[in-house]
């Protein structure tokens, strides 16, 4: 009965700054944007904040970030000097195009990049409903259904702008696309970022996604991405998590495949206080293939819940997913790993494993990995497991004359470095990896 | 070099090492046989600072200092190396890296300066040669996907790049066919200097052919029972252990 007081409570004051802010959004933002709201929030109202009872959030509860007094990130922040090239999430040598966001809201500031190749689109949402209201109309929703997450309702409430990427027909980008999402207020802020990204037919493009924090406020981001991957297109979608510990992040990426498409998927989290990654896919075309790499480092009282879904609908797909997890101190760790296989979906190749270090006796983690099948010719394996250093190896290597703290570092490292390698960007991978290894050995602190 | 003073050592409440004395000299090769059981690994495991061997009684010396008190990395630093009887496999731990950075932790504890990445690989190459490794596995992780062969020879050749006073062979001939027992061997001997010492812990005679001892003492049910000189080691070779355990009493 508490709990449901408290369900109750908690989304009651969404409700009223929903009414209130309600007009100029209707004033505000365009059409296609607009339509939504209304049921998105009603869809919202009826599940209510998730709850630990909640068997998609059993693990991870939000009601103390909900229970937080935020502001509303409805403006624009304005963008001052110092938002240049030089702001880069500490991958520096990295050859991109950057664009950022700020809040959420796709910053108005970036520059224009004339080199890319025609045809390509990349502005802020609400730019791109005004420009190209069919092609949005076309995507927008189709993936994040509000009915099936209160989060992704209410993000889709509250929904005003993000990135809009659009690769045509056959187009290689040869650089990769960064975006840089920076969360920067005076006051503790709830943000909404909406993104869409349309790939078409035979397309190839590399995103780089970092999620940052400016200053020491605290924040809460409601982060939905669409993407659409045409036939023979390839993906390959890089995140790097880094905001500071009092910020909660509610990632959702729903990536929707076609025919012979490829996508890898792959996150580093380093720092957050609070990160769900719901990473949800569909293989909607035969011969399709979707690689999923997820890489943790949590430490003090960090909260990581991966939760990923991918669903096979036609035969001859492949699947396979890898996360693991370095956890310390207080940390906690979730994975949630669906696989479904649907009758029609015979011949699919799906792979998941889940390996998790702890490293102090108060770190916990919980790991669920699930394989639903309903077809009958497929090939699909799951695993998880939850250790502690090999304390074999880590006698071995001190016997060969290195310090055990080192030798820890070593066997961390080596752990993480199976996700690592998969980052196909070189200098990517090489910057992660100096990261990684800082960040396991505590040279690398939170900015907070 | 080595002093072992009536040691007493138990494993998990039992009893193993039941008064050991030994005296290492340099430039000496001891062998240390017996049957399964006897104690010969433990006594191996001790000496390189194994935590689940816990010594009830007793003392060790090393070069005149408590090697008791030593951590495992500083009894390395100081010249101790055992070649595993069953080296670990070390996923993600690339062979280089794993090499280099031991190498260079000896060369920091003695003052000298770290080895560049150019300089350690040449070193590397002329010490792969000395065990006749393949230089493909040093693309490798440590370990991983070796054969039992190429493991032993990735012990002996670890030997050679850190270059130990007191090495400690822990049935190093397990396991191995006759070419890569003589390349193991032709390694230790090869390495052989008049400063340093050589334990090698087997249960059978054939690793003495090669490598030959100066001593060859018998553990059996953790005490030293018999030592003498290389023609020990023929003697059970010929006879076996039997007459030993029927003169100990069992």
């Amino acid at each position: 009965m508490s709990a449901l007081i408290e369900k109750t409570d908690l989304s009651l004051r969404y409700t009223i700054h929903y009414n209130k802010v309600k007009e100029q959004f209707l004033r505000e933002s365009p059409l296609t944007l607009n339509a939504p709201r209304d049921k998105a929030f009603c869809d919202f109202v009826s599940q209510g904040i998730p709850t630990t009872e909640n068997e998609n959030y059993k693990y991870t509860n939000l009601q103390p970030q909900f229970s937080h007094e935020f502001k509303f990130a409805h403006q624009p922040e304005k963008v001052e000097q110092y938002l240049n090239e030089k702001f880069n999430c500490d991958i520096t040598q990295l050859d991109t195009q950057i664009v950022f966001t700020i809040n959420g809201w796709y910053c108005q500031r970036n520059k224009k990049y004339e080199l890319f190749p025609e045809g390509i689109i990349l502005c802020s949402l609400k730019e791109a409903v005004m420009n190209n209201p069919d092609l949005i109309e076309k995507y927008y929703t189709k993936l994040a259904k509000t009915e099936e997450d209160p989060l992704v309702a209410l993000n889709t409430a509250f929904a005003q702008d993000g990135y809009f990427l659009y690769i045509p027909k056959n187009t290689d980008v040869e650089k990769p696309i960064q975006i840089i999402n920076l969360l920067k207020s005076d006051e503790d802020t709830y943000t909404t970022h909406r993104n869409l990204v349309v790939i078409e037919e035979g397309a190839n493009i590399k995103m780089v996604l970092c999620h940052n924090t400016l200053n020491n406020n605290k924040y809460m981001s409601n982060s939905v991405t669409e993407i659409y991957v045409g036939t023979n297109a390839n993906l390959d979608y890089y995140t790097i998590q880094n905001q500071h510990n009092d910020s909660s992040l509610l990632n959702f990426v729903f990536i929707q495949q076609e025919k012979n498409s490829k996508v890898t998927a792959h996150t580093s989290s380093l720092h957050g206080g609070l990160i769900r990654n719901n990473l949800k896919i569909i293989l909607n075309g035969e011969n399709s293939e979707i690689n999923v790499f997820g890489m943790a480092v949590m430490d003090s009282s960090q909260h990581i819940d991966n939760f990923a879904q991918i669903t096979h609908t036609k035969p001859n797909c492949q699947s396979n997913q890898l996360y693991k997890n370095v956890l310390d101190n207080f940390a906690t760790g979730v994975f949630s790993g669906r696989i479904h296989v649907m009758r029609d979906a015979q011949k699919t190749n799906a792979f998941q494993r889940n390996n998790n270090i702890m490293l102090t006796d108060n770190a916990t983690m919980k790991t669920k990995p699930q394989l639903i099948i309903d077809a009958d010719d497929v090939k699909c394996s799951h695993g998880a497991t939850v250790g502690q250093i090999d304390e074999e190896v880590l006698f071995y290597l001190r016997t060969r004359g290195i310090e055990e703290s080192k030798a820890r570092l070593m066997m961390m490292n080596a752990f993480v470095h199976e996700v690592i390698q998969e980052i196909k960007i070189e200098v990517l991978r090489e910057q992660i990896n100096e990261l990684v290894e800082k960040r396991l050995n505590g040279e690398y602190p939170n900015k907070k | 070099m080595l002093t072992i003073k009536n040691l007493y050592v138990s494993v998990e409440g039992m009893e193993i090492l039941k008064g050991i004395n030994l005296e290492i000299k340099p430039g000496e090769v001891h062998a240390i046989m017996g049957p399964n059981g006897s104690g010969k690994s433990t006594l191996a495991n001790v000496l390189v600072g194994k935590k689940e061997y816990e010594v009830i009684s007793g003392e060790i010396t090393y070069f005149g200092d408590n090697l008791l008190k030593m951590s495992p990395e500083n009894r390395a630093r100081k010249g101790i190396f055992l070649s595993f009887q069953y080296p670990v496999e070390i996923q993600g731990v690339s062979m280089v890296n794993f090499l280099k950075t031991s190498v260079n932790e000896h060369r920091k504890y003695r003052g000298e300066k770290e080895l560049t990445a150019g300089e350690f690989l040449k070193l590397m190459r002329e010490k792969m040669d000395l065990v006749d490794m393949h230089t493909k596995l040093a693309n490798r992780s440590v370990n991983e996907g070796f054969s039992g062969g190429e493991k032993k020879k990735n012990e002996i050749f670890q030997m050679a790049l850190l270059e130990p006073k007191l090495a400690i062979l822990d049935e190093t001939d397990s396991g191995l066919d006759i070419d890569a027992l003589k390349a193991v061997a032709h390694g230790v001997n090869a390495l052989k200097t008049p400063e340093n010492a050589t334990i090698v812990v087997t249960h059978y005679q054939r690793l003495l052919d090669y490598i030959v001892p100066d001593y060859v003492h018998v553990l059996y049910h953790g005490k030293i029972v018999k030592s003498a000189g290389k023609e020990l080691a023929l003697e059970l070779e010929e006879k076996g252990y039997d007459w030993i355990k029927k003169e100990n009493g069992n």
